[in-house]
């Protein structure tokens, strides 16, 4: 592992000449986060805060019968105990059981009753006095499992959904959804070659390093105030309406910085017990998981079970594409299999394809979103079989792909037609990359993979208001997890020529900006920066004509570029935006503007990675040697946040498919629920990660953005499982795919 | 009812004295007692390394320490990094290489960080990635963090 | 966690009275990296009520060395020091094999043998080396100090013939003669901050190109960190040759009775004992011919 000699970043540059758009400015909120005085959630304080703990389930399936609250509510500091009663009747039972679980418990961890009292060691002696009684069930782990006609059943309420039709069949299975698109019996008659595998993956964790965390207020006032880690402070506001029946404006939500999410903090967990515990006593209430909490009682990505099915001719044409997917939901309905369905076999244009998915219930948390939640399970599957089809084909996997790859026109399997996409660019950037042309090393061998994912758009909402120093403050309500403050300033910079400097972002509560979307989906550049641009440009537009009132001439003659405000018929008359800052009061006021869009141009992204690995032959240890990872941005804003992004998605992809995994025992615990056992990759398993950004430009974007948080994270598992299969001859079909797996393993 | 023990100490170059029970440890007293939040908690068992801070010239997890023991210590924790308000040239290093993303390991890196570079100036990349194994990040994939460590160690040379 | 009683002698004498007037309720703390997090779980087993932190006793401190008397290892000495020493870098560089995988540099900081040993954990990453170094742990309680062979500390999982009003003192690694190389290896699935699928310390004694002492010792393969005698019996006596490690290898995996858990399979951890066998004595066969 050395830093590569080679030249790292190749950005394939639209030819657009910006100003700021595309330079490397250091983050508004850098000083703080390098100085630790940033306020992360645990660091949020209130005068008499109380501090919650929560007892959770030691049973991965059983009745509750009874909790006895009565020692607890004695010991001296304990100040507030709730449990699920103390939820208003109304509200989806489902969500509020994941909260409190009422009559069942469903997996090991889950909450079952809240604890307030005046120091945290109090309240976690508090929950030892309390009793439980279970009626233990017999737990159900894997989506086989789940589906056996014996299966032991989650819910009695819940029937399966079979292509939109509730069947009224009481079952593990919560829908069937399927995608056709021509004739695969036609297809697969028409293939000279076929492959066809069946892949499984386990349980993974978003793996944030910040535990979750919440502080609840119930003002006197009736007025609920929370502060939290959260990726989305309008969801967490809507999500504690709902279950505490109250209107959205009775509750206020402060998102604090935030210690990662990945997906992982966009449900709620700890901040209606907050509240509850808020309610009863009067007093603030922060409760923080601790790392055990983390893994066993918030939302990870699904365990999954895929069959692919891929046939081609002998010159590559890929004539049909089948998948059966089925991924476990956790205790509740809900797995990204709907998503894993829209992009399992969305690169290639493929004329006659089936995919089946099927969400799952299991005795396991709740799975939430995941980076490109579905994706890389979904990949890991097809992404091999396609290696393998090039490989009886006697095909190069880059050149089997570029053949069949997905351009601007071709529909989907699961129905919607590309736009303008940079797939084919993201192939011929591997290609052609140094990485991809030079030799492997001796006794190493090498994978590649592309993977998809189709990004989000949704409500975004900005203000910009002008200070007389020629500055401007910016408020918007996306969660910044990796710098977004400053990508979003960007675009305002850009719009009114000013250094992005002057622009001062924060990220606000949910009082104090119009609704925003979560944090999530690649959206945050793409929707919040398109709001900022939509404010900028209100603000602009007042400029000129403030100008016009100063000079006493028609608005329509003005022009802003630059930062300077000129006319085009009277080459005299220029002005600085900040000159029109000074005189803003003598001309009828302060200038603000604001925009809020819900924008429709999404532009999915692409990215595809380049791996070389070594496996020790007596022990199955993958060194990953060299890593390169190719992505379609769109348009880098900040190209070096957008190499993180590219970066951190890769290595989540290189754990997951090397070592992470939840190790669950027959009855339903995680025996390695800790950092030391969960093994994400330390600085020490990795190589340097080089990255290629890719710029085709998304037409539905201003400025060209794409999103780039998640494709990244899609490609890594196949990658490597390819490489390993060149390294060793063994098809690993199974993630982990640890050391003691690939030992065991035998070779084609 | 049992008391509290009275700690005196050195914090960031101040005499810094403070109340605590014997079970708390030195990570809870640094945030809860003395206010001092930017050590940060990831796991409470010594497998993440966000909160490290250093005694006595060696860098340990906070978490692992009980806060009754750091009677006489000299610590220093990422609120004295920095020299009044100039940055030091790591913490200039990470933010110039975007070697962070959410920040919540950062304060703990910083801090592993500048006591390899005290004791081994030019550190290789590996030697990096060796020292800093206990650090756990989850947004960076440590690529930038190498870099920035190691363009830290230039700007130090050349001070 | 529950409340806790800290107290922290400066005598040896101080700290013996302590653990014996608690009533097997106290426990001696040197670095705490194990202890304060069995106590922040409440541990089934190791749930104090009194902690008797003992770094500031001198003897526990103590990392000398004298050609006869050998290497003294203080119980309370951290991790960073016996990797720093220049005693330990000349005579005993093998030790450094566990000095500087346990943990990262932060655990380093804080952690040592003595608690390594006291901990008694299955993996414990110092204590097969000490085995294959034929080390000797020197405790004293009320009745006085006995001095015990480390193959004899360890009795279960967490478990130690130390008696709870007894505390370690230190360990003594006797000297070794020319011709002698010794190594600690464990296979993990990261390349830092992880436990050991399975681990081997060996030793060996070499002259005249033919074994005259060898002793190998496993790692998480059984309820206690393992003395394999007869992996070290069959080399004695033999000239040096991959065959004869490899007959140590054999009778290492045999020896072995692992488990299968999150950490590994058994039947990948007795295969594990045979590759790191192998490896573990090839680098002590290294070592004891480049030294002089």
């Amino acid at each position: 592992m050395t830093t590569a000699d080679y030249e790292r970043n190749m950005v394939l540059a639209t030819d657009t000449d910006y100003k700021v758009i595309g330079t490397r400015p250091v983050r508004h909120d850098g000083a703080d986060k390098v100085t630790g005085r940033a306020i992360y959630g645990a660091d949020f304080d209130a005068a008499g805060l109380l501090h919650g703990k929560i007892l959770r389930s030691p049973h991965a399936h059983a009745k509750i019968v009874s909790i006895d609250t009565s020692k607890a509510e004695k010991l001296d500091g304990v100040k507030a105990v709730v449990t699920s009663k103390d939820f208003p009747e109304v509200g989806n039972q489902w969500l509020k059981d994941n909260i409190l679980a009422s009559d069942k418990a469903l997996y090991v961890g889950q909450a079952i009753v809240g604890v307030a009292a005046s120091n945290p060691h109090v309240a976690e002696s508090a929950l030892g006095l309390i009793d439980v009684e279970y009626e233990v069930l017999t737990p159900v782990l894997t989506t086989q499992e789940a589906m056996a006609t014996n299966a032991s059943i989650l819910h009695d309420s819940l029937t399966t959904e079979e292509l939109g039709k509730d069947t009224g069949v009481v079952s593990n299975v919560a829908s069937h959804t399927q995608h056709v698109k021509g004739d695969i019996s036609k297809g697969f008659a028409e293939a000279d070659v076929v492959v066809e595998r069946e892949y499984n993956t386990k349980t993974v964790h978003q793996g944030y390093i910040e535990p979750h965390n919440a502080t609840a207020l119930w003002s006197p006032d009736g007025r609920l105030h929370v502060w939290c880690s959260t990726q989305g402070s309008f969801v967490v506001r809507d999500s504690l309406a709902e279950l505490l029946d109250m209107p959205v404006s009775m509750v206020r939500v402060t998102p604090t910085e935030i210690g990662g999410g990945f997906g992982g903090k966009i449900p709620i967990y700890l901040e209606p017990v907050a509240a509850l515990l808020s309610r009863k006593t009067g007093a603030p209430v922060k409760i923080v998981m601790s790392r055990k909490e983390t893994f066993e009682a918030s939302g990870p990505t699904p365990g999954s079970q895929i069959k692919i099915k891929i046939g081609a001719k002998h010159d590559g044409t890929i004539t049909a594409a089948y998948a059966w997917m089925a991924m476990e939901a956790g205790a509740y309905p809900g797995s990204p299999v709907g998503a894993a369905v829209q992009c399992v076999f969305s690169t290639y244009d493929v004329e006659n394809s089936t995919i089946d998915g099927f969400d799952v219930v299991v005795n396991k948390p709740k799975t939430a979103a995941y980076r490109a939640p579905g994706a890389p399970n979904a990949a890991f599957g097809a992404e091999q079989a396609i290696n393998e089809l090039a490989e009886k084909l006697g095909m190069d996997p880059i050149e089997l792909r570029l053949k069949n790859v997905a351009t601007e026109g071709t529909r989907r399997p699961d129905g919607p037609v590309f736009g303008r996409i940079g797939a084919k660019e993201v192939l011929e950037a591997m290609r052609d990359h140094p990485h991809y042309q030079s030799a492997k090393a001796e006794g190493t061998g090498r994978g590649i993979s592309i993977g998809f994912w189709f990004n989000i758009g949704f409500d975004s909402a900005c203000n910009i208001a002008v200070n007389k120093d020629g500055s401007v403050n910016l408020t918007e309500g996306s969660t910044d997890i990796g710098g977004s403050r400053t990508s979003i300033a960007m675009h305002a910079a850009e719009v009114l020529g000013i250094p992005v400097e002057d622009v001062r972002p924060s990220v606000v509560d949910t009082d104090t900006i119009g609704f925003t979307a979560v944090t999530g989906g690649s959206r945050t550049t793409f929707a919040t920066g398109w709001a900022a641009y939509e404010a900028a440009q209100d603000v602009k537009k007042q400029c000129i004509d403030r100008a016009a009132i100063i000079w006493d001439v028609d608005a329509n003659n003005l022009q802003m570029e630059d930062g300077v405000i000129s006319s085009q018929s009277d080459s005299e008359l220029k002005m600085t935006f900040k000159e029109l800052a000074e005189q803003l009061s003598d001309t009828g006021g302060g200038i603000s503007g604001s925009a809020s869009v819900n924008p429709s141009g999404v532009g999915g992204s692409f990215a595809g990675n380049i791996a070389d690995v070594s496996v020790d032959p007596d022990t199955g240890k993958t060194t990953v040697e060299r890593f390169t990872c190719v992505q379609d941005v769109g348009k880098a804003i900040h190209p070096s946040y957008v190499e993180g992004q590219m970066q951190g998605g890769s290595v989540q992809g290189i754990g997951w498919a090397l070592n992470e995994e939840y190790f669950m025992n027959d009855e339903g615990t995680m025996t390695n629920s800790s950092l030391l056992d969960y093994r994400m990759p330390t600085s020490l398993d990795l190589p340097m990660i080089d990255t290629v950004i890719v710029e085709v430009a998304n037409p539905g974007h201003p400025f060209g953005v794409r999103g780039v948080g998640e494709a990244n994270i899609v490609p890594p598992t196949p990658a490597l499982a390819n490489a390993i299969y060149d390294a060793t001859g063994k098809r690993m079909t199974s993630l982990p795919m640890s050391p003691g797996a690939i030992q065991s393993a035998d070779a084609e | 009812m049992p008391g509290k023990t009275y700690v005196q100490t050195t914090i960031n170059g101040e005499h810094v004295d403070f109340l605590c029970e014997p079970r708390q440890s030195l990570l809870e007293c640094l945030r809860d007692e003395i206010g001092l939040t930017g050590t940060k908690e990831g796991c409470n068992d010594g497998n993440c390394g966000a909160c490290t801070v250093n005694i006595d010239g060696r860098i340990v997890t906070s978490c692992l320490v009980l806060g009754v023991e750091a009677e006489g210590a000299n610590i220093e924790t990422i609120e004295g990094v920095a020299d009044g308000s100039n940055l030091h040239p790591l913490q200039l290093a990470f933010l110039e290489n975007a070697a962070l993303q959410c920040g919540i390991c950062t304060p703990g890196f910083i801090i592993s960080s500048k006591a390899l570079l005290e004791q081994n100036p030019n550190p290789t990349e590996h030697e990096i990635r060796f020292w800093l194994a206990n650090n756990l990040c989850r947004c960076t994939g440590y690529d930038k963090i190498v870099r920035a460590v190691q363009d830290a160690a230039k700007r130090l040379q050349e001070a | 966690m529950k409340w806790i009683d800290f107290e922290k002698p400066n005598t040896v004498e101080d700290a013996v009275k302590l653990l014996s007037d608690s009533g097997g309720n106290a426990r001696a703390m040197a670095g705490g990296t194990d202890l304060i997090v069995m106590l922040r779980v409440g541990h089934p087993r190791v749930n104090p009520d009194v902690v008797v932190d003992i770094k500031s006793i001198p003897e526990l401190n103590e990392l000398s060395y004298d050609a006869n008397k050998g290497l003294t290892v203080g119980a309370a000495v951290e991790c960073y020091k016996i990797y720093g020493d220049d005693n330990v870098n000349s005579h005993f560089s093998a030790l450094n094999d566990s000095a500087t995988l346990i943990g990262g540099t932060q655990i380093q900081g804080r952690a040592s043998f003595g608690g390594n040993l006291c901990n008694a954990a299955p993996s414990g990453d110092s204590i097969p080396n000490m085995i294959a170094h034929r080390a000797v742990a020197t405790i004293t309680g009320p009745s006085g100090t006995r001095e015990v062979p480390v193959e004899d500390i360890c009795t279960g999982p967490g478990q130690t013939s130390i008696e709870s009003d007894e505390l370690l003192i230190s360990i003594n690694f006797p000297s070794n003669g020319a011709g002698f190389g010794a190594n600690y290896i464990r296979f993990i699935p990261r390349n830092e901050m992880d436990i050991a699928v399975a681990g081997v310390g060996a030793s060996v004694t070499i002259e005249d190109g033919k074994f005259t002492s060898a002793r190998v010792s496993l790692a998480s393969v059984a309820p206690t960190p393992l003395l394999v005698e007869e992996a070290g019996e069959a080399l004695v006596g033999q000239p040096v040759s991959e065959g004869a490690i490899q007959k140590a290898a054999d009778l290492a995996k045999a020896a072995a009775k692992p488990i299968s858990d999150m950490r590994g399979t058994a039947d990948y951890r007795k295969h594990l004992c045979d590759v790191l066998t192998r490896r573990a004595l090839t680098t002590a066969v290294e070592r004891a011919q480049g030294a002089s």
